[in-house]
């Protein structure tokens, strides 16, 4: 395997595996920028280092392109994604701009800076193409420990105290101190009955409506939907259902539809 | 193919990752375009370590992978209380100290 790697000029499997992942990878890379919801740009980044640890295979780093799929696909993108979730699914990024023409200087910024490492990158003398065979020759794995463990010792252990000091950091931001005690029920109870606003527990969603999904509000006798139904967290985010009276009648009108369609007769009726 | 082909990958990923930083406004996908440009560098450094036939490169893409860990732990933790006393995960609202 290592003698395939080290190769002088690449195969041309290695080629076309190049150019196929390769354009993918810039297509994930650019959809992690301009998707408009943060979940679709973190899957699309995702799938753009699933592509990298291949390439990393494919270079010889055999223990990186597995370290990379283990870390970042499957710890650190998770980790995006748990963040996204906690801070809200739908919360899109504003597209009104702050300063005036900023995108399209960001943008010209961008294209000049690529072309400036390119053009850098294509004057370069990069025409010693050695292979990793000789080095690889007694493990890849033990040569990769022999120069971590000799010729780079320190700087390993200065990673260390790096993600210990990375951990506490995370707990000291995220800890929140709690300065008096958490009320039991009993005293939740009696506090409800003293201020006499709500007693028995919250309506649930959906009653008297056409759907019990939890964002689809109750309905008040006179027909006005009930925002006490709906959970704080999603009248929040503004996810709850409109359910006023064309809205219901278009979504009538469409499983009517739908239904005739699909020629479920019980159903139409 | 010459294997340079990975470095123009690289700083194209860069420059992409570059661009996000500067045109996205939303603090979470500002922190995924710094991570793809960390990744572009791996990807140059590994390719450089092919070039040259020894590991040093790839010890070094190793590192910053223990780098990008330790700072996307802390930055999401930023990201988590800015959103707690803020409710928005938007860099441009974080601007109390604006004149």
């Amino acid at each position: 395997m290592s003698a395939t790697a080290a190769a002088s000029l690449t195969s041309t499997g290695e080629a076309v595996q190049f150019w196929v992942l390769g354009i993918t990878a810039v297509i994930g890379a650019l959809c992690t920028v301009l998707m408009k919801k943060a979940v679709h740009s973190a899957l699309c980044l995702a799938g753009t280092m699933i592509i990298l640890a291949v390439f990393y295979l494919a270079n010889g780093a055999y223990f990186l392109g597995v370290v990379q799929i283990i870390v970042y696909t499957g710890a650190i993108m998770m980790l995006f994604l748990f963040v996204v979730m906690l801070v809200g699914v739908t919360a899109a990024d504003s597209l009104t701009e702050t300063l005036k023409g900023q995108r399209w200087l960001a943008a010209l910024c961008g294209l000049g800076f690529g072309i400036l490492l390119i053009a850098g990158i294509g004057n370069a003398g990069l025409k010693t193409f050695n292979g990793l065979g000789r080095v690889n020759s007694g493990g890849h794995v033990e040569a990769l420990a022999a120069l971590i463990f000799t010729k780079y010792v320190f700087a390993f252990e200065i990673t260390g105290a790096l993600l210990i000091t990375a951990a506490v950091g995370a707990m000291v931001l995220t800890h929140k101190e709690r300065t008096e005690r958490a009320a039991t029920q009993r005293e939740l109870a009696e506090r409800r009955v003293r201020e006499g606003v709500q007693l028995p527990p919250l309506p649930a969603p959906g009653v008297y409506a056409r759907h019990n999904a939890v964002d689809v509000p109750g309905l008040l006798p006179d027909g006005t939907p009930s925002d006490l139904t709906v959970s704080k967290t999603l009248r929040a985010r503004g996810q709850v259902r409109d359910v006023s009276a064309e809205a219901i009648e278009d979504l009538k009108a469409l499983e009517q539809r739908s239904a005739e369609r699909l020629g479920r007769e019980e159903a139409a009726k | 193919m010459n294997p340079v082909n990975y470095l123009y990958l690289a700083a194209l990923l860069f420059t992409i990752g570059a661009s996000g930083v500067l045109i996205r406004r939303n603090a979470i996908v500002l922190f995924m375009c710094v991570e793809l440009m960390l990744n572009a560098c791996n990807l140059a450094l590994v390719a450089f370590s092919r070039m040259h036939g020894n590991l040093d490169g790839q010890i070094i893409a190793f590192f910053t992978m223990v780098v990008a860990a330790a700072e996307v732990v802390v930055g999401l933790a930023i990201i988590v209380s800015l959103f707690r006393t803020r409710h928005s995960a938007s860099v441009d609202d974080a601007s109390l100290m604006k004149l």
